[in-house]
């Protein structure tokens, strides 16, 4: 077994590097697994924890039954391994999705090193805290002595000094970020999984929002809610785009049904800081003196600004909005979508479609962008799938045995 | 289109109209300055023709449209043809801070130090008075591009004479210099400008220190840029003014709001300590959910609304200070206009304001 150097980190939860065990288990492995399942547990049975509704999340992704779920469907054509070291560098403004890379590379079978963010986010010191407590427990000893989290100043020499150690690195941080350490020198055969700066949208027909019952609709807007506001719009999955389909008079009507349900759970819900208001309002200037095709912004309060688009520039991706900030385009059909979707497009968020019809679309189409279509209310739903990556499948390796 | 000819606000002493006439005439100005601006600023006929503006001339100052300050950061925003630009000014900022950009024509220039000479005048008088300033001389190096610092010291230097700097180029007492001002002019009032932040580390602390203090009984202090820096170090405007009592016994400290996007038209802080708005500005209190105007008392963000700007956009500006109006035409000292106060700026803003441009050395 290969050990690392003591690079100098301040360690949050574990031993120090020096002593971490970097041999691979296999994916779904039992340690793993039952680790996962007894920290989803404590989480969900401690009120503080339920308290935070992304670390509720976690823990709800990560209990005993999904586990099992996601051990069945992974691809079970191939025997496989864990790499071996997965660095990852978790993104400093979301508090709990470190904890998700760990749980994929834990999953993989990979021995894990993560970089927390450097903002102590009371939620993160409470996982790191869970975390602690059944490292010190014998049953979990063995995934104890695979797994560091670590907090060190933005550092390039550091990074450097751990991704000559990996064998996969888990990319979060934006299109900077990731420059910089595609520079650094890596063992060859070392993996990154590398979750750029993304764009994401929310595809509505306007004949199912004025058809669908109060409580639907509630529904819906609750989930757009939290698609959009729960990260102020910053998380790469979070709509910008909302994209109406349906004939004139029905999006007219459609829209008013719609915004008036989502102002007001916003309105009830959301802590719109004074300093949101003045980015917004700067946004909605610079919007009006860069977009050209913004024909018309509405808009009852600073909680909900809506920009109407009359033409859908090609490059509308480098519009993004911010704690509750959209722009809306009307057309008879999707289709118009082959024309501006590229890379840049993660998540597509809808009601009122088939999802495996717009999955069709986008492959019969060729869409360079797009590579998750969820109802509604999913879009922060992080999984092993994503981004486009089997995160398991490109975090282990095949071992192949023919006859 | 002409742009408007606002001079005629020069008749006006700085507190003398009471509410509803000053209402009345500003509403119909700023329309007018609106309406200019329109027609003179691509980037700003674009923000009103998005985000909406009521017929014009509006019947009050709080129906005005306005744009945040911060917008003069980002974009180059002007009234003018480039080659009427007669001066540049810019705003405080640290480094890689954007910093704001503030175009100037002669008649704006003009306009500015005609408004900020009467509203000095009820403070010093029409007399030019042998003036400190609390700054070293190296802020004035670029004639062309002055920051919010050197702009401050400059437009204020003219209401006084014999401008002599308290502080050399690295921002140590300069006594000799001190001294000779002060025997030149023995026995007369003086006229003292500096940033708070610096006068309290630059001047009061240094002469603590070295345990001198200066003979300033007749000495009138203005200072401006923000309490942020002394706040943090728990020291307020009265601090503050016995600070300057001790080391130099000056008996009268009047601190000032104002901003390099409305160079011209500060707030003076009154006998009885209040911030005033002159005839010539105003201030609105907004609330942050929906911008909507607030009652007298009620605590939001910072509108200025001044006559001075024709050559740039930026008559009616929402900033980045949070502040209350503490009543209006009423004040003990006998001020008409609104009074209020400033309660520091936003969260996590970018930063504003004078006391920010330096960076402590030491």
């Amino acid at each position: 077994m290969r050990t690392i150097p003591d690079i100098s980190v301040e360690i949050r939860v574990g031993g120090s590097l020096g002593t971490l065990n970097t041999k691979p288990l296999i994916p779904f492995s039992e340690p793993s697994m039952a680790f996962l399942s007894e920290l989803s547990k404590n989480l969900l049975s401690s009120q503080e924890c339920r308290a935070y509704p992304d670390i509720a999340a976690f823990a709800y992704w990560c209990r005993a039954g999904n586990l099992a779920r996601m051990s069945r469907e992974f691809d079970g054509r191939f025997k496989r391994l864990g790499r071996g070291l997965t660095l990852h560098i978790a993104p400093a403004n979301v508090p709990v999705n470190f904890a998700f890379s760990f749980a994929f590379g834990l999953l993989s079978g990979n021995a894990n090193i993560v970089r927390m963010p450097e903002a102590k986010f009371t939620q993160s010191e409470m996982l790191c805290d869970e975390i602690a407590r059944l490292f010190c427990q014998p049953t979990h000893a063995h995934v104890a002595s695979m797994n560091r989290f670590v907090r060190y100043p933005r550092n390039d020499e550091t990074t450097a000094a751990i991704s000559a150690c990996c064998q996969a690195r888990v990319i979060w941080g934006g299109d900077s970020t990731i420059a910089r350490l595609r520079a650094m020198p890596i063992p060859p055969r070392c993996v990154d999984i590398a979750f750029a700066d993304r764009y994401s949208l929310c595809l509505l027909e306007a004949g199912a929002i004025l058809e669908c019952s109060e409580k639907t609709l509630s529904e819906l807007a609750h989930g757009f809610y939290n698609d959009a506001y729960l990260m102020d719009q910053k998380a790469c999955s979070s709509p910008h785009l909302v994209f109406w389909v349906g004939n004139a008079g029905q999006v007219e009507a459609a829209m008013k049904r719609f915004w008036s349900e989502v102002s007001n759970i916003v309105r009830d819900k959301y802590e719109l800081q004074p300093v949101q208001a003045i980015d917004k309002f700067v946004h909605l200037c610079r919007t009006a003196i860069d977009l050209s095709g913004a024909s018309s912004f509405i808009s009852n309060s600073n909680h909900l600004y809506r920009i109407r688009l009359s033409q859908l520039p090609e490059n509308i991706e480098n519009q993004k909005g911010q704690c509750g900030f959209f722009y809306e385009y009307a057309a008879e059909s999707y289709s118009r979508l082959a024309e501006i979707v590229g890379d840049r497009y993660q998540t597509l968020t809808c009601f009122g479609f088939d999802a495996e019809k717009i999955v069709d679309f986008i492959r019969d189409n060729g869409l360079t962008g797009i590579d998750r279509v969820v109802p509604v209310g999913k879009a922060l739903d992080i999984g092993v799938i994503w981004d486009g990556y089997d995160v398991v499948g490109t975090l282990s390796r095949i071992v192949r045995g023919e006859v | 289109m002409t742009p408007p000819d606002l001079t005629s606000w020069l008749d006006h002493a700085p507190y003398s109209l009471r509410s509803g006439e000053k209402s009345r005439l500003l509403a119909k100005s700023l329309s007018d300055l609106t309406e200019w601006h329109r027609v003179a600023c691509p980037e700003y006929a674009r923000i009103l023709d998005l985000i909406g503006c009521p017929q014009l001339p509006v019947e009050s100052p709080e129906r005005v449209p306005f744009i945040p300050a911060r917008l003069f950061k980002e974009f180059q925003l002007s009234s003018i043809d480039k080659s009427l630009v007669f001066k540049t000014l810019t705003s405080s900022g640290t480094t890689g801070q954007q910093v704001s950009r503030i175009y100037l024509d002669r008649e704006t220039a003009s306009f500015q130090s005609r408004i900020l000479t009467k509203i000095m005048g009820d403070v010093l008088g029409k007399k030019r008075v042998p003036m400190l300033v609390i700054d070293s001389p190296t802020v004035l190096k670029d004639r062309l591009s002055f920051s919010a610092r050197g702009a401050g010291i400059l437009g204020f230097s003219f209401f006084g004479q014999d401008v002599t700097y308290v502080l050399n180029d690295k921002m140590e007492l300069d006594l000799p210099a001190v001294e000779s001002f002060l025997e030149r002019h023995s026995g007369q009032p003086i006229f003292l400008f500096g940033f708070t932040f610096m006068i309290w580390q630059h001047f009061y602390l240094a002469l603590r220190d070295r345990g001198i203090r200066l003979p300033l009984e007749q000495g009138i202090l203005l200072h401006g840029g923000g309490w942020k820096k002394l706040q943090d170090q728990a020291v307020g405007r009265e601090e503050f003014a016995n600070a300057m009592l001790e080391c130099a016994g000056i008996p009268r400290v009047v601190n000032y709001y104002g901003m390099v996007e409305q160079t011209g038209s500060i707030y003076l802080e009154c006998e009885a300590g209040h911030l005033h708005a002159p005839v010539y500005s105003d201030i609105l209190i907004r609330d942050p959910k929906n911008f909507e105007h607030l009652a007298h008392g009620e605590v939001g963000l910072v509108e200025v609304l001044s006559l001075i700007p024709r050559s740039y956009p930026g008559h009616a500006l929402l900033t980045e200070d949070l502040g209350r109006i503490d009543g209006e035409d009423d004040c003990p000292c006998g001020r008409f206009g609104k009074y209020f106060s400033i309660l520091g700026r936003v969260a996590k803003a970018e930063t504003r304001g004078c006391s920010d441009t330096y960076e402590n050395h030491s």
